[in-house]
């Protein structure tokens, strides 16, 4: 901790760092904060692992108020794997941001199934092992296409339509959104069209999803989505040999078009 | 450079009382986070808290009470719009009976508003016709 904090410290004063995305303890809530040079005494409160949140979504939007600042976060493995994404989705500039690495201890490992719960190096924490949780997805594996279905749909109906997993989501950067669209989705109506709504994320998601699992913690109605979510990867991977998180290069297998073109195309 | 902070405080919306995180930017209202260690909400939202800023720097939001003058409504001080209701209030009540009056109140309000609300319903004009904002 007290590295990491040093380190911190280093890179605003001494640094081209002009922020820094962290957790803050103020008023007995862990919650987002800017630590800056200019309120460095902030950096006495700062903490780690005390709750989570898309530090790297917050770090997205304070960048694109200021699109040429050099900023840094705090990042657990999640968070790494959400800027990496980020970078490699043209969102944020790579060079810009400055990882300052926490590694989760055994206990959040397990709390969260995480199944990288460290960055590629860290100021702070020891690394532990992955905890692998296939369990939910073997089970449902299982079941017949006609129970699969009816449980989904069960699960689905428990929807309140908050729209909290895409506004928690650090991949959901997009500035609009299918879910926002009168055309495709009966916007302020409930309860939701399913599977229809669910689906339409679920494959929004497929080769972004890192797989941190916020969606599903936001969820008020308890719905597995990162179970869903998880499906979504395991086929990207097996089927497309890509999963996201892991370089902050390259493109996925649904930013090409049949001639593997996209990218060149002007407007895209 | 930026400033991003977040100001903790409780969704005004309902009875609940979920604790919410409102993002601040340079001194604006920019969103909403669930607070993850709040023991009512846990880190969730329904969907009026997860919009809980956007009525503050809304165009469409009331700064001033409204009051229709020749079908058309103006802008005036409180001290013209609370004259005017109590002033029809009472030629209404008078007119119609206390039962021609009845009052909606609010989970957004305190239990202190509330309770003056139905005292004021019961106690003022002197009708049962008091209800809840859910009801409607």
């Amino acid at each position: 901790m007290d590295r990491l904090r040093e380190g911190i410290r280093d890179a605003l004063t001494e640094g081209p760092v002009a922020g820094v995305m962290g957790l803050i303890l103020d008023g007995g809530h862990p919650r987002p904060h800017l630590f800056t040079k200019g309120r460095i005494e902030d950096l006495d409160r700062l903490v780690v692992g005390e709750a989570r949140y898309p530090l790297a979504a917050v770090l997205l939007k304070v960048l694109r108020n200021d699109l040429d600042a050099h900023l840094g976060i705090v990042a657990r493995g999640c968070d790494e794997r959400a800027i990496l994404e980020l970078v490699r989705n043209v969102q944020l500039n790579g060079e810009r941001v400055v990882v300052f690495g926490v590694a989760c201890s055994s206990e959040q490992a397990s709390a969260c199934q995480c199944p990288q719960p460290y960055p590629s190096s860290h100021l702070s924490g020891e690394r532990v092992a992955p905890v692998s949780d296939s369990e939910g997805l073997d089970r449902l594996d299982r079941l017949s296409e006609e129970e699969r279905l009816q449980y989904w749909m069960d699960q689905f109906g428990k929807c309140i339509k908050c729209y909290g997993c895409r506004n928690i989501c650090p991949m959901c950067f997009c500035t609009t959104c299918t879910l926002d669209e009168d055309d495709l989705i009966q916007t302020g109506t409930i309860p939701p069209e399913k599977p229809i709504f669910h689906l339409i994320r679920a494959f929004h998601m497929a080769e972004r999803c890192i797989d941190c699992g916020l969606c599903e913690a936001a969820c008020p109605s308890g719905i597995p989505l990162r179970t869903l979510y998880k499906k979504m990867r395991n086929v990207v991977t097996t089927r497309f040999g890509f999963t996201p998180g892991i370089t902050k290069e390259g493109k996925g297998p649904l930013q090409y078009l049949g001639d593997g073109k996209f990218g060149e195309q002007e407007g895209h | 450079m930026i400033d991003y902070r977040t100001v903790y405080t409780i969704c005004p919306f309902c009875g609940t009382g979920c604790g919410i995180l409102l993002e601040v930017m340079n001194g604006r209202l920019e969103g909403v986070l669930p607070c993850k260690t709040n023991p009512v909400n846990q880190g969730k939202l329904c969907i009026k808290g997860w919009s809980a800023h956007e009525f503050v720097h809304s165009p469409d939001r009331l700064k001033k009470p409204l009051v229709r003058k020749d079908g058309r409504l103006e802008e005036v001080e409180w001290d013209e719009a609370l004259s005017f209701i109590a002033s029809r209030l009472k030629a209404i009540t008078q007119a119609y009976g206390p039962d021609s009056f009845g009052a909606f109140s609010s989970a957004k309000c305190t239990t202190e508003e509330n309770y003056l609300l139905q005292k004021f319903t019961r106690a003022v004009i002197g009708t049962n016709n008091i209800d809840h904002c859910a009801r409607l």
